[in-house]
């Protein structure tokens, strides 16, 4: 009986990369590969042709000249007499900062719309559904619009906070006043918030391009130390808790560990807090949070939670019933139920979808164009490009930009993903 | 519009390269119509009216243009471009010429491979505030929260006014003239700042303009102009040239009403020569012996179209002033037709 293997070994020939099937799959894609490089390279080709014939190089040079520009909203000090690059980092860290703070918002209001979603209760579920099918059936960009126009028509202006000598005189108040014990004022340019002072702050760090506030770092330590001091503490009460069935009171351990290393350090470098205050034209003083920012963090906010309360909802769902019916059998509470047996695995089917709600949230924060957020967009993508006329490295840079904060964030979750994953035992 | 900007980059880069740069002219020709870079509207200087049509000091400028290459002002497509576009526009070719309230500046000129062929508005930057916020000088915006348009030279110069004044503000970046008036309306910032001409231009649109005033303070040079390509000379030159003939026109007392009459009657030579009477001008830069004549006709001369469109008695009025004739004091200065 001949086996497979007997067969004889046919020498190559050339016909084979087209007629034989066991080569033939690589003969496609090696010419499809071919090909792609050759269009790659033509593009390439063409585009240095272009610049060459219109006088301009390809050069990255301009991110050191003066930008010339002010910015709005700054995280990190800037003046007109800083860099390009200066400016660009400006704009990333806006955009960093509607992202992270949209993501977590969106999360927080997903989840708890999710869940109630499938509430028994039938007010609170309809009510869900509206929410989410109103929000996430109308335009992302008509949201952030409306947010926007809704914050700055339906506020005063700073001048209407003006107690006039007149006014006083005749014990008038003034049309519009501070909230929250005379420490927010909302206009219709924003909100002025207190600001941190510190008397001993620690300076700053200055390192070329990058320069670090030495006073937020040493804040960010002692936080992590805390957070870490808690995650210990939480972890021997578990063990504590598996060897005698007895959970140690903890809460008052695990409130001083959070609460004391930040205060301490705050006394330490004299906090303070400076109120705005009517000055001019505007409120001087104090932290100006402007309306481009929070419409646009709340319209992405809402909106992405829409998207992210369904698939919660969906995760949830997936989870077979005899899970919660077996959680209620032992006697679990529906809220441990939920938080102890349902969420946990659902979220291996949660996290996949979620990741991709992040990224869309972290793009879309691009919308911010429309009420002139000056994010990555704004600076580089913007003024700068405009000012310096150097499109095609401005716009190269700003997409390898948004690719590396999506990948990352990819990494980050999926890194996630792997530790919430059902581990065989 | 914002989307342009993107695809223009683009654009900008992978059109082949002998297309865009030269014979403009000839293109222009051969697709029978002149695409004009525009406003997106600027009452008086470009804007398009209930019915579509454009009108205003810069697209008569755009008109004259087609009237000298086809004889006919309405051979002409208005592309809007905001303070963002506009330059990507021209460069990628999705326009032949800019005309819309430019300034003239260095970096304009060199870096981003322009040409500034004339200036048809010599202008400045001011400011335009409520009558009621009690200032009186632009030092006093202390604090100010100010309207400003990205991409244009006023965002550079209200930078540098500020800091040399050792006084702060507030910027609100908007993409254009329509929406730095909706917030400077609404009181979202204290003081709208642009060119003087364009001020003015806005405030006449405002349905209670005489709230507004214009602080005295001229910040800058705003020398306005068409802008072509650079490398394209001989449509430079056809640009420069059909401008120049509406000054001289002026000059010579040359109007929309009496041109035909003067070509039939004139003894001057230059007006011959200006004209299309005598000479070639006209065939030396591949336009017909009459095409300036035919721009004449068309929109009238230099000071017919400021008159008509933002001059005094307009809803704009703005004073000939630095745009005067220079043998009337001003600027305005066209090189002989010889
Ligand atoms: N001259 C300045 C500013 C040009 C500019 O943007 N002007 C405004 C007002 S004068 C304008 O034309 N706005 C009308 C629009 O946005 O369509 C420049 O060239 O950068």
């Amino acid at each position: 009986m001949a086996l497979a293997s007997d067969v004889p070994k046919d020498s190559f020939r050339l016909s084979m990369l087209i007629y034989d099937t066991r080569y033939r799959s690589i003969t496609i894609q090696v010419f499809v590969l071919l090909l792609v490089g050759l269009f790659l390279a033509w593009l390439l080709q063409n585009t240095a042709a272009n610049l060459a014939a219109r006088g301009k190089e390809f050069n990255f040079g301009f991110l050191w000249q003066r930008a010339g520009y002010d910015i709005g909203q700054q995280l990190i000090p800037y003046t007109n007499d800083s860099t390009h690059f200066r400016a660009l980092l400006v704009g990333l860290l806006n955009t960093l900062a509607v992202a992270v703070l949209g993501c977590i918002l969106a999360t927080v209001l997903g989840v708890l719309v999710g869940v109630l979603r499938l509430s028994n209760n039938w007010l609170v579920s309809r009510l869900m559904t509206i929410y989410v099918e109103a929000l996430r059936n109308v335009p992302l960009l008509l949201w952030i619009l409306l947010t926007y126009v809704i914050l700055s028509e339906a506020t005063p202006q700073p001048r209407d906070f003006r107690i006039t000598d007149e006014m006083a005189a005749a014990g008038e108040a003034p049309a519009a006043s501070m909230i929250l014990f005379d420490t927010v004022a909302v206009t219709n340019r924003g909100t002025n918030v207190p600001a941190p002072m510190f008397t001993r702050g620690l300076g700053m760090l200055d390192l070329g391009p990058l320069s670090i506030n030495l006073t937020t770092l040493a804040f960010l330590i002692v936080l992590g130390g805390s957070i870490w001091a808690y995650r210990s503490l939480k972890a021997s009460a578990d063990a504590t808790q598996e060897e005698s069935g007895v959970r140690p009171t903890t809460w008052w351990q695990s409130l001083l560990i959070m609460v004391l290393p930040v205060s301490l350090l705050s006394a330490a470098l004299g906090l303070h807090w400076e109120i705005p205050e009517l000055k001019g034209f505007n409120f001087a003083g104090g932290i100006l949070v402007a309306h481009s920012f929070t419409a646009l963090l709340v319209a992405l906010a809402l909106y992405t939670s829409a998207f992210i309360a369904e698939i919660v909802r969906a995760g949830i769902q997936a989870i077979s019933r005899g899970q919660s019916e077996a959680a209620f059998a032992l006697g679990l509470r529906p809220g441990r139920t939920m938080n102890l047996v349902i969420l946990p695995q659902a979220l291996r089917v949660i996290i996949p979808p979620l990741i991709s709600q992040y990224l869309n949230l972290t793009k879309n924060t691009s919308l911010g164009i429309a009420v002139s957020y000056l994010d990555l967009r704004g600076t580089l993508g913007g003024i700068t490009l405009n000012q310096t006329g150097r499109e095609l490295e401005c716009m190269l840079l700003m997409m390898a930009i948004y690719l590396t904060i999506s990948l990352i964030i990819s990494a980050v979750m999926n890194f996630y993903n792997a530790s919430v994953q059902l581990k065989a035992r | 519009m914002k989307k342009s900007a993107f695809l223009g980059a683009l654009a900008a880069t992978t059109v082949i390269a002998g297309a865009a740069m030269a014979g403009t002219l000839d293109d222009v020709k051969a697709r029978g119509e002149l695409i004009c870079g525009s406003n997106t509207g600027l009452t008086g200087f470009g804007t398009p009216d209930a019915n579509g049509n454009w009108t205003g000091f810069d697209v008569d400028l755009c008109r004259a243009l087609a009237a000298a290459i086809f004889g006919d002002p309405t051979k002409v497509k208005f592309i809007p471009t905001t303070g963002e576009t506009r330059f990507t526009a021209l460069q990628s070719g999705e326009v032949d010429v800019l005309i819309r309230n430019s300034t003239w500046t260095f970096s304009r000129d060199t870096e981003l491979a322009l040409d500034f062929v004339a200036v048809n508005y010599y202008d400045g930057q001011g400011f335009m505030v409520k009558k009621d916020l009690g200032v009186s000088s632009a030092k006093e915006l202390d604090g100010a929260t100010v309207c400003i348009q990205t991409g244009t030279t006023t965002e550079l110069n209200l930078a540098d006014f500020f800091k040399q004044n050792n006084i702060s503000y507030q910027p609100v970046t908007v993409a254009d003239d329509s929406e730095a008036q909706r917030q400077f309306l609404a009181g979202a910032c204290d003081a709208y700042t642009t060119d003087a001409s364009g001020l003015a231009a806005s405030r006449a649109t405002m349905p209670d303009g005489d709230q507004y005033i214009i602080l005295p303070e001229i910040i800058s040079k705003e020398p306005l102009g068409p802008v072509v390509r650079h490398g394209d000379n001989n449509w430079g030159d056809v640009v420069r040239w059909t401008f120049n003939a509406l000054l001289i026109a002026e000059e010579k007392g040359v109007t929309k009403a009496n041109v035909a009459e003067v070509a039939a009657s004139s003894q001057d030579e230059e007006v011959k020569r200006l004209l299309g009477v005598s000479g070639d001008m006209g065939a030396k830069i591949g336009l017909p012996n009459e095409a300036f004549k035919n721009a004449i006709a068309a929109v009238g001369n230099y000071g017919e179209v400021f008159a008509s469109n933002i001059g005094e008695g307009t809803a704009i009025n703005l004073a000939r002033g630095l745009n005067a004739l220079w043998t009337q004091g001003g600027l305005q200065y066209a090189a002989p037709f010889r």
